[in-house]
């Protein structure tokens, strides 16, 4: 009996955790914001603010959803699901601590990008089914730019798989014990970081919705519940990349003294608080721009990484 | 790509700056003392009234928000039997005070006056009439005015000379 309630649990504590991380995002990112502009942010409601979370959602539940007449009915209400299943669906084989993970899959690696992946019909699907220019534009160019970085977010991933010879995230993890792959596996990591932050669509890579130029590109047209899933969804997804960045490149729970679960949340938080970092700090740059730097640069590098990588763990076997 | 990291350091640094806000409920903030806030209407260094009901400012104002009512007093000197300001469509320009020949009307840096009741926004004289002298105190129209007025004949007031006698200009 215990044994069938244990994968439940799991189950329930991981939700719990990513969806009022998620949640709570919208008040961390403020307040962290606030304080790299010399602000305050949020501190108003209920202890250091932190009811703005409770305030903002009830607001978001409590407004009017509204399906614009020109749209394409099941398309418009299917994408904010898909952005919100995928993020979650990845998070089942992220392992918070030794073994404690949803699903310990032996290609987990490919399963996590997979998912994320799968993301991106999100929010080309809500453009599309928009039915409105800037909408469409928004999905556009989220289509260009996710076939862009997701090439060499693969391929940067690589060389990680072939130092821990594992897919398993907790076999890749493991193989950290010695020293943390970001010290061998630097390129990877950093090419790895440029392509997570454009996978999640965020400053400085939020073309999609670029809001001095598409309005809001692809939730242009959502409200209510809608637009709150597509905010969920990206929060989650920053979530996502930077627990991967935690678990691939950073030792995910391993560290001295404190329990692993805790030091998996040092390292994701900290990869969290770098993304609100970078929008704060960092414009986002032309179309032709992102899509040059994906291709001429960061994917070669990748290929390179690749290679060097593989020539010498065989030089080394 | 360094300047990319340069910003991100730059920004970063401004996490241990002063902070810019004010908390204002509980802080509040320096407000100049030309400030154009809530409108009074001052009386001289004398007690009396400034305001002589000439018009002037409920000409001026754009949005025709001041309407008084002239009359006068025993002595011939005008006042404003009413004196009504409408703050719900008050724009804080500060017209009326530059049109006030009198300095009587006047703005002041205060700007706390929210009112759940819209009716409550209208201003009576009452409202507005404050005991001091305001931002010149000692400015006092009917001493300098080559006005008579009860008490005060031409020629007496200040810096005036006494009239001319014209029988005196006779060639």
């Amino acid at each position: 009996m215990m044994a069938n309630l244990y994968p439940l649990l799991i189950i329930a504590v991981v939700l719990f955790i990513v969806l009022n991380l998620a949640a709570g995002l919208i008040w961390v990112e403020r307040r962290l914001l606030a304080l790299w502009q010399d602000r305050y942010g949020p501190n108003r409601v209920g202890p250091f603010g932190l009811g703005q979370v409770l305030a903002d959602s009830v607001k978001l539940f409590t407004k009017e959803d509204w399906i614009p007449p020109f749209a394409d009915k099941g398309v418009f209400v299917l994408a904010p699901g898909i952005i919100v299943a995928t993020a979650l669906l990845s998070f089942a084989v992220i392992p918070l601590a030794p073994g404690f993970v949803v699903a310990d899959l032996n290609i987990g690696l490919l399963f996590l990008l997979a998912m994320s992946s799968l993301g991106v019909y999100s929010v080309v699907l809500a453009g599309w089914a928009s039915n409105n220019k800037y909408s469409l534009l928004g999905g556009i160019r989220a289509s260009a730019q996710m076939l862009s970085y997701e090439v060499f977010m693969g391929l940067s991933l690589l060389g990680v798989v072939i130092q821990a010879g594992s897919f398993r995230l907790t076999d890749i993890v493991e193989a950290q014990h010695k020293v943390w792959f970001v010290v061998p596996q630097f390129l990877g990591f950093v090419l790895f970081l440029i392509a997570g932050v454009a996978e999640t669509r965020r400053l400085p890579f939020d073309l999609a919705e670029a809001e001095s130029e598409l309005i809001a590109g692809f939730h242009s047209e959502y409200s209510g519940m809608k637009f709150g899933m597509f905010f969920v969804g990206e929060y989650m997804a920053v979530i996502l990349i930077s627990a991967a960045l935690a678990l691939l490149y950073f030792g995910g729970w391993l560290g001295p003294v404190l329990p692993a679960g805790l030091w998996f949340a040092i390292k994701t938080l900290a990869f969290i608080c770098l993304f609100i970092l970078l929008r704060a700090a960092l414009p986002r740059p032309r179309f032709d721009q992102l899509m040059l730097w994906g291709w001429k640069y960061l994917l070669p590098l990748a290929l390179i990484n690749i290679l060097v990588t593989g020539a010498v763990v065989l030089a080394l076997r | 790509m360094l300047s990319l990291l340069r910003s991100l350091w730059e920004v970063f640094r401004h996490a241990f700056h002063k902070r810019e806000t004010i908390q204002y409920p509980e802080e509040k903030p320096y407000l100049a003392p030309r400030y154009r806030g809530r409108i009074i209407l001052t009386r001289d260094p004398d007690g009396g009234e400034r305001c002589v009901a000439c018009n002037l400012c409920a000409v001026a104002c754009p949005v025709d928000c001041i309407s008084l009512q002239a009359t006068e007093d025993e002595h011939g000197r005008r006042y404003p039997e009413f004196f009504r300001i409408n703050f719900s469509r008050c724009i804080f320009c500060g017209f009326c005070e530059e049109a006030c020949p009198t300095y009587a009307i006047q703005l002041t840096p205060d700007f706390e006056m929210g009112e759940y009741n819209r009716q409550n926004l209208v201003y009576e004289k009452k409202d507005l009439l404050v005991d001091g002298p305001g931002k010149y105190p000692d400015y006092n129209f009917w001493r300098i005015a080559g006005v008579a007025i009860g008490g005060k004949d031409k020629g007496q007031a200040e810096n005036e000379t006494a009239p001319v006698d014209l029988h005196s200009l006779l060639p």
